[in-house]
């Protein structure tokens, strides 16, 4: 696939084959790419990212969505808001996509052995939290109360809805699923997903919570979180910033001092809390 | 590039200016490209020269605020100005490089990086504050997390020759930034110009052994008291002369609790984004990458050159830019260059050059931003104490 | 309803209350059932009650011209359904659509207004638990409004 190139540089993309393509929401889709046959342990953790380049059109960061423990395909679900995701958009199987990573800090999924976890997600947002969710269901004794909430705009834009059912109808994991609006169809829960936090139940002095999604939601759940006696270093959120490098160089991704590439995207909520609430930061 | 410390350090040597050219000439035949200072459309930058001769002799350079302009001197010295708008950073980390070209094919996509193999370069009149700046960005490039392959390959392949300089310039506060006004390390060869009487002549300190080797190739002797002591004057009267001064006492925490200080209003209302400060401020190092393809869509190249946190797209992400008001983009700039960096690199991002200062159109100037900043600091406290004694 | 006191007691929205204000309360409750599909309030319908939910789920709807009712809010176990009671001119802004089997205490809203007008100790309690549940509505509200998950143009 790629012409050998001893070490490439940091800069330098692999391409990996196109296995599968899948249409999730009105505007997102999930992409399954073939590993290289070398791979044998893990291609990630949970929370990391890759820099997925669309020939000729661009590169851009998208979180990996799959399942760490099945190395032999990268699974990325990506939204398209510009030139380079539509572009990916339209690639089909057999087609080829640049590659390079992976990058960033992950969730703390061993960190929350032996407690109770709390995973909030809005929207795209829970992408980046399937991983992370996978790898505690393969381990589930290992760990507490497993709570998970879900918030979209429309019952149209959830995410891995297929999924969300097997997931809510299991014994040992409670899922709830909220949307802004609906139509009269939707049997559902209609409301803000951080309406849903003071209902669940998890033990407050030592859960975990790992939260995604747009940062005005980010904030509101953290408030919610911290209402229910959640520490913010109890607390992990994942950020987002213009990356074009993601290695440290170029500058563009600094959150106060913390390069969301390198530091994050994954933070620890007290370690950055400083920083995040300052507007225009 | 050893750095040697002791007895080779204290060692220094004299070099008449009548061969001075030797030098020029033992690089040359070393298979360095020679680059230094020289004057052109009003400014002394950095360019490739050929010989002596293409030095600014008898030029000095007057800078202010928003200001620039190439004096005549009354002598024929060769180094006798500061900094101009350029620095080195754009030899080590070129505005403009390609990084690899890919070609789809019907199966395959074969990608080529382009060569690590670079020219040899050697810099002629290195500044003590350059000399931090090269330091301050190998902390970037080449001791993070990644290295840079391109910015280690030139960095390798560079001789440098230092010059100490013998006076200040209008914006220079080296002393304030502690990178100057002496060269300590990071050299191959360091020079101390002296003008006196009818003598023109170059106290010459050695770095490495690589400076040694090329010592040896040209005439020289061993430096007595009374040139050493011209040397250690030389440089004394530069420290003197600083035209700016910054406070750095707990700078890093005062910039971080003032992120919400009514200065930054005030200097947004003054800045034009126009980035000029980043352009030629040498440690500066934002860069974006540029994917382009050719028409047929079967040939593409990722391109890296220069970026600056002034513009909006710096920071645009779906939605918008995250810096979208000019407070918000001079605030990164310098917060990052006074504060975060610290955190990030272990040092400060700025050498005190003062070429931020010299070429805002606006003359927006960094010390004082800092001196305003804790100023209104000392304001606040005594405010307060004012209520309490009114009560 | 003697049988009304412990769970009114208990429920997150009444607890602190004194125990004659309790009383007061008591006196204006009853149990109500709806059944899937029923309309416990509809959009300008006086508004009389408010609804303590036991249990089932709650659909806020407003009915909007050529696209349908369109669900704003679900309440369920544990929420307080409906304050149009507490404000001039005490009319329902909303539809409130049982989506499953519910049930709920209802407790007489005119009855305590006029109580409230007697008491203003009484009052004041009330006033104060409804201003919690309308500035978290609120915040909810404008949390949706923002549209968090659009990608702006």
């Amino acid at each position: 696939m790629t012409a050998s190139i001893e070490t490439p540089g940091p800069m330098t993309p692999a391409f990996y084959r196109i296995l599968r393509t899948r249409p999730e929401t009105r505007d997102t889709f999930t992409v399954e790419l073939e590993t290289p046959d070398s791979t044998s342990g893990p291609l990630f953790a949970p929370g990391q990212f890759n820099m997925l380049y669309a020939f000729g059109v661009g590169e851009v960061p998208i979180s990996v969505s799959g399942d760490p423990a099945r190395p032999k395909s990268l699974i990325h679900t990506i939204r398209e808001v510009g030139a380079v995701t539509r572009a990916m958009r339209a690639l089909k199987r057999g087609d080829l996509l640049g590659v390079r990573g992976p990058f960033g800090s992950s969730w703390p999924v061993e960190e929350a052995k032996g407690r109770d976890v709390v995973i909030v997600a809005g929207g795209i947002g829970l992408a980046p939290l399937r991983p992370a969710l996978y790898s505690i269901l393969a381990h589930r004794q290992k760990y507490g109360r497993v709570v998970l909430m879900y918030g979209t705009r429309t019952p149209e834009d959830i995410l891995f809805r297929k999924e969300l059912e097997r997931w809510r109808a299991r014994l040992d994991l409670s899922v709830h699923v909220t949307v802004d609006r609906a139509m009269v169809s939707w049997r559902g829960s209609v409301g803000v997903v951080t309406s849903t936090i003071p209902r669940v139940q998890f033990d407050a002095r030592s859960a975990l919570a790992m939260v995604c999604g747009p940062e005005a939601m980010m904030r509101f759940t953290i408030l919610e979180l911290q209402k229910r006696g959640l520490g913010l270093e109890q607390i992990y959120i994942s950020t987002e910033r213009n990356m074009k490098c993601a290695i440290g160089f170029c500058g563009h991704c600094q959150l106060g001092p913390a390069f969301v590439c390198k530091d994050g995207p994954v933070f620890r909520y007290d370690k950055i809390q400083p920083f995040f609430e300052i507007r225009e930061i | 590039m050893d750095t040697l410390t002791g007895e080779l350090g204290k060692q220094e040597y004299v070099v008449e200016r009548k061969d001075l050219q030797k030098l020029f000439d033992v690089l040359k035949n070393g298979g360095y490209r020679i680059l230094g200072p020289t004057a052109r459309d009003g400014a002394i930058v950095y360019d490739e020269l050929s010989s002596v001769d293409d030095l600014p002799t008898g030029w000095t350079d007057e800078q202010g605020g928003g200001v620039y302009r190439l004096k005549k001197r009354n002598d024929k010295a060769l180094f006798g100005y500061n900094v101009g708008p350029h620095s080195w950073k754009q030899f080590l980390f070129p505005p403009r490089i390609r990084l690899w070209q890919a070609d789809r094919q019907t199966e395959t996509t074969r990608i080529s990086e382009e060569t690590r193999e670079t020219e040899k370069m050697a810099f002629i009149g290195v500044r003590s504050c350059e000399l931090h700046a090269i330091d301050v960005q190998d902390r970037v490039f080449i001791q993070s997390s990644f290295v840079s392959p391109s910015y280690q390959a030139r960095r390798e392949r560079t001789f440098i020759i230092a010059v100490n300089c013998g006076q200040a310039g209008g914006t220079c506060f080296c002393v304030s930034m502690n990178t100057g006004p002496k060269a300590t390390a990071g050299f191959d060869l360091a020079l101390t110009e002296i003008l006196e009487n009818e003598r023109h002549y170059f106290v010459v300190e050695v770095g490495t052994d690589a400076g040694m080797e090329v010592l040896e190739q040209i005439p020289h002797t061993f430096s007595g008291p009374a040139e050493k002591a011209a040397a250690a004057n030389a440089v004394k009267t530069a420290a003197g002369q600083m035209g700016r001064q910054m406070d750095t006492t707990d700078i890093k925490d005062l910039l971080y609790r003032n992120y919400r200080n009514a200065r930054w209003d005030n200097v947004a209302s003054r800045c034009l984004t126009c980035a000029n400060c980043t352009m030629v401020c040498p440690t500066c190092f934002c860069s974006t990458v540029e994917d382009v393809t050719n028409l047929k869509g079967d040939h593409a190249e990722r391109w890296q050159r220069w970026d600056s946190c002034f513009t909006m797209d710096h920071s645009y992400i779906h939605g918008g830019s995250v810096h979208a008001s000019a407070r918000a983009r001079y605030r990164q700039w310098m917060t990052h260059k006074l504060a975060t960096w610290i955190d990030q690199f272990g040092t400060s991002g700025c050498v005190g050059c003062g070429r931020c200062i010299t070429w805002c159109p606006v003359a927006i100037d960094i010390t004082e931003e800092v001196r305003a900043i804790r100023e209104s600091e000392v304001l606040r406290t005594e405010s307060r104490e004012g209520h309490h004694g009114d009560t | 309803m003697e049988t009304l006191r412990p769970i009114l007691a208990e429920h997150p929205f009444f607890k602190g209350l004194e125990e004659h204000h309790l009383e007061l309360i008591v006196g204006c409750a009853s149990n109500v059932r709806f059944d899937a599909g029923d309309f416990i309030f509809r959009h300008g319908e006086e508004a009389n009650q408010f609804y303590l939910i036991r249990q089932g789920m709650v659909a806020l709807e407003m009915f909007v011209t050529g696209r349908g009712p369109v669900k704003v809010q679900t309440l369920g176990e544990g929420d307080v359904l409906g304050w149009s009671w507490l404000v001039p001119p005490y009319r329902w802004m909303f539809d409130a659509h049982a989506m499953e089997l519910t049930r709920a205490i209802a407790l007489d809203g005119k009855c305590l207004r006029n109580k409230s007008e007697q008491d203003h100790d009484l009052g004041y309690h009330i006033l104060k638990r409804f201003a919690t549940i309308v500035q978290e509505n609120l915040d909810a509200a404008r949390l949706q409004i923002l549209n968090i998950y659009e990608v702006s143009a």
